[in-house]
């Protein structure tokens, strides 16, 4: 499923994999500012784990793209430090789900360094991790932990659909003087869009509506964003117009460009991969219902994934989590106004 | 605190294949166990492989196929209610506590039948009747579950022993370090075995580990031993005394159990890391050919007894798979099931 992105210009781009998008976005970066580096599990000879840093070892060498042992809390911490004393590092969680070991490092300690310190440090750190399920990798490999991080200011936290967004925000990232978590989605890292040749940014803080529509808002991010546009490819057959927005940023959050969508189309359906309960969509929602009320012909739905971990077994596992058809199905309840 | 005394030493006289009296104590159901157990291991991984290559399954599949005689040598001087923590990797210590292999495989498969009915897959299956606390996705973790489990046996006094198997990859974790020291510091009766098999993906041992896994015994005050992890006698020999140790309750011995994988790090590692001759020069101790070495030699068990073992194992293995293409999917109701207890 390649899609072009709206920005994305008609002349001079090709088809790139997510994860070359992802690729040239560090090499570019690692070219234009020597304080940027590389460092995780596995990024170097190996080339990581779904293949973002192939081949940057042997351009770059070891002092610029770093192999470390399994050490997801020192990965984390080797960010906090070398970013406090100048350079701009890029550290790598193999999986999302191994941030779970680095928690400290992360929350209390990158988080709040620079609050804590009067404003005084300045942490030009980004954090990159892939998650998602679908892979078949069961429990501990899959998950979608969005919601622990926007939960803790001093984060920011961004993810893509496109490889276009994808090069274009870790670019955005990598040059922010603020801690920003990636997260990428293990099922779109092989998808393939459209890039420009040329320089460009994403800026985080900015929404991107993926497709224009007048009768529900999808709220996505992530790979959940294409089964949205899926859902209103199938449903535009029956004359059922759906836009689906692409927050792109959950943290900042942009909040007007989801506004303006429900207040056109006047009914919302948030979708994320994540646990439903407690999710990430639970914070959109409710901006929703707050701030345009009055605007809404019907409540705000949420579709998200089961209450439970990831189940290895295949039947089990994409049931367990959105697909097109439900998605399909939330937007139908949500013109029917029948819950 | 104990003092250090290593269990153990490299470099045994009496070559490769000499068991240094330790075969000589094994009975012949002995014998036959060890032999079984590290062909299961292998058999079913075996299996596994092509099932995969036949797209029958799916997810990771970590082999274990070149490191049967650590798990091996390890549970043959376990007792039947002792506990293990198990790895990634988890197949042979799977099989060497005794697992079923027809549930295994099923596992794998992502059916009703297998061990955990589909949910974990071959990353994590656990049996806790038989004491296997489970295989694990998160690397290291294993290692602090081991010394609560030891900590839960010195308070109940039930006279068990908790083994932690860990890789090389698990040296530098923060919880190989807290585990150790605090199984340390409170006397467990754990025994933490490092299957060092030269690699955690693409990283060398000596790369990720500042100095030998071994050398950290002295450092927690416990004894350690090096030992060569392909030669089952010595696996079974250090282990023996470093779980009687704990039982006795003078606490936990650190060993680090030399070995090799000789499949990638999964099913699908096609990576250049290795060069072919390390590969074949590992193959050539490959430590289920030396046991038979070693026990021809003996003459203890003869050409029947593995021929009798092997016609087995290859009618169970048979079975097992029969077993796993015949169960069901598991249904979408159970998705949500045993996320707590009812
Ligand atoms: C905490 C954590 N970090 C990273 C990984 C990814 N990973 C899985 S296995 C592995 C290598 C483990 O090496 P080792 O402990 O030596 O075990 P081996 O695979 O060699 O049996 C890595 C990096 C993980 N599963 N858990
Ligand atoms: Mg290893």
């Amino acid at each position: 499923m390649a899609v072009t992105t709206p920005q994305a210009p008609e002349t001079a781009t090709r088809e790139i994999f997510m994860s070359e998008a992802l690729r040239e976005a560090i090499d570019e970066e690692m070219t234009r500012d020597a304080t940027v580096f590389v460092v995780g599990e596995e990024v170097g000879v190996w080339g990581g784990a779904y293949a973002v840093t192939q081949g940057l070892l042997e351009k770059w060498g070891p002092d610029r793209i770093v192999d470390t042992p399994i050490a997801e809390a020192a990965i984390a911490g080797l960010g906090i430090g070398a970013a406090l004393t100048g350079s701009r590092p890029i550290a790598e969680f193999m999986y999302s789900d191994f941030m779970g070991i680095a928690m400290d490092q992360i929350v209390n300690q990158a988080a709040k360094n620079r609050y804590m310190f009067g404003g005084k440090a300045k942490l030009p750190l980004t954090y990159r991790a892939p998650f998602g399920a679908g892979t078949g990798n069961a429990a501990q490999h899959t998950q979608s932990l969005e919601a622990w991080f926007v939960h803790v200011p001093g984060l920011k936290v961004i993810t893509a659909s496109t490889p276009y967004d994808a090069k274009g925000l870790l670019k955005s990232a990598i040059r922010e003087d603020n801690v920003v978590i990636m997260f990428e989605h293990k099922a779109i890292y092989a998808m393939r869009g459209h890039v420009p040749e040329g320089e460009y940014l994403v800026p985080i803080g900015v929404a991107d509506v993926k497709r224009e529509g007048d009768d529900v808002s999808v709220i996505t991010y992530a790979r959940q964003t294409h089964h949205a546009l899926e859902a209103a490819e199938q449903l535009a057959a029956e004359g059922i117009s759906v836009e689906v927005v692409d927050i792109r940023s959950l943290y900042p959050l942009d909040t007007d460009t989801v506004l303006r969508s429900v207040r056109k189309t006047h009914r919302a359906v948030v979708l994320y991969e994540a646990v439903r309960f407690g999710g990430f969509g639970a914070e959109i929602a409710s901006q929703i219902q707050e701030l345009a009320f009055d605007d809404l012909d019907a409540p705000v739905l949420r579709v998200g994934a089961a209450h439970a971990p990831v189940p290895f077994s295949e039947p089990l596992e994409q049931a367990s989590f959105p697909d097109t058809a439900q998605v399909v199905e939330a937007i139908r309840q949500s013109l029917q106004g029948v819950y | 605190m104990a003092e250090q005394q290593p269990v153990s030493t490299n470099g045994r006289a009496g070559g490769d294949d000499a068991s240094n009296g330790v075969l000589e104590q094994l009975t012949d159901d002995q014998l036959r166990w060890i032999y079984q157990i590290m062909r299961r291991i292998r058999r079913f991984e075996e299996t596994a492989e092509e099932a995969f290559r036949a797209a029958k399954m799916r997810g990771a599949l970590h082999f274990y196929i070149g490191e049967e005689a650590t798990a091996t040598g390890v549970c043959a001087a376990l007792d039947d209610g002792d506990f293990i923590t198990s790895t990634h990797r988890g197949h042979g210590h799977c099989i060497a506590k005794g697992a079923r292999m027809d549930k295994m495989m099923a596992e794998l498969f992502g059916r009703t039948t297998g061990y955990c009915g589909g949910k974990g897959g071959s990353m994590h299956i656990a049996d806790i009747e038989l004491g296997n606390l489970g295989a694990n996705g998160i690397v290291g973790a294993g290692i602090p579950i081991a010394t609560g489990a030891a900590l839960g046996s010195k308070l109940r006094k039930d006279g068990k022993v908790t083994v932690a198997f860990f890789g090389d990859g698990a040296g530098p974790t923060g919880a190989f370090h807290e585990g150790v020291n605090v199984a340390a510091t409170m006397n467990l009766p754990a025994v933490f075995v490092c299957e060092n098999n030269q690699y955690g993906m693409a990283t060398h041992a000596d790369f990720a580990n500042a100095a030998p896994i071994h050398n950290r015994g002295p450092a927690y005050g416990i004894p350690s031993a090096s030992i060569d992890g392909n030669d089952i006698f010595e696996v079974y020999a250090t282990a023996k005394e470093a779980i009687d140790r704990a039982r006795r309750g003078e606490g936990p011995t650190l060993i680090e159990s030399r070995t090799y994988r000789h499949k990638g790090h999964t099913v699908l590692d096609q990576k250049n890391y290795r060069t072919r001759e390390e590969i074949a020069e590992w193959v050539s101790r490959d430590p289920i050919e030396r046991f038979v070495r070693a026990v021809n030699e003996s003459e203890r068990l003869d050409e029947d007894d593995f021929q009798a073992i092997d016609g087995q194992i290859e009618l169970d293995i048979e079975h097992a798979v029969a077993f796993a293409e015949a169960s069901p999917w598991p249904t979408v109701d159970v998705i949500e099931r045993d996320v707590y207890v009812e």
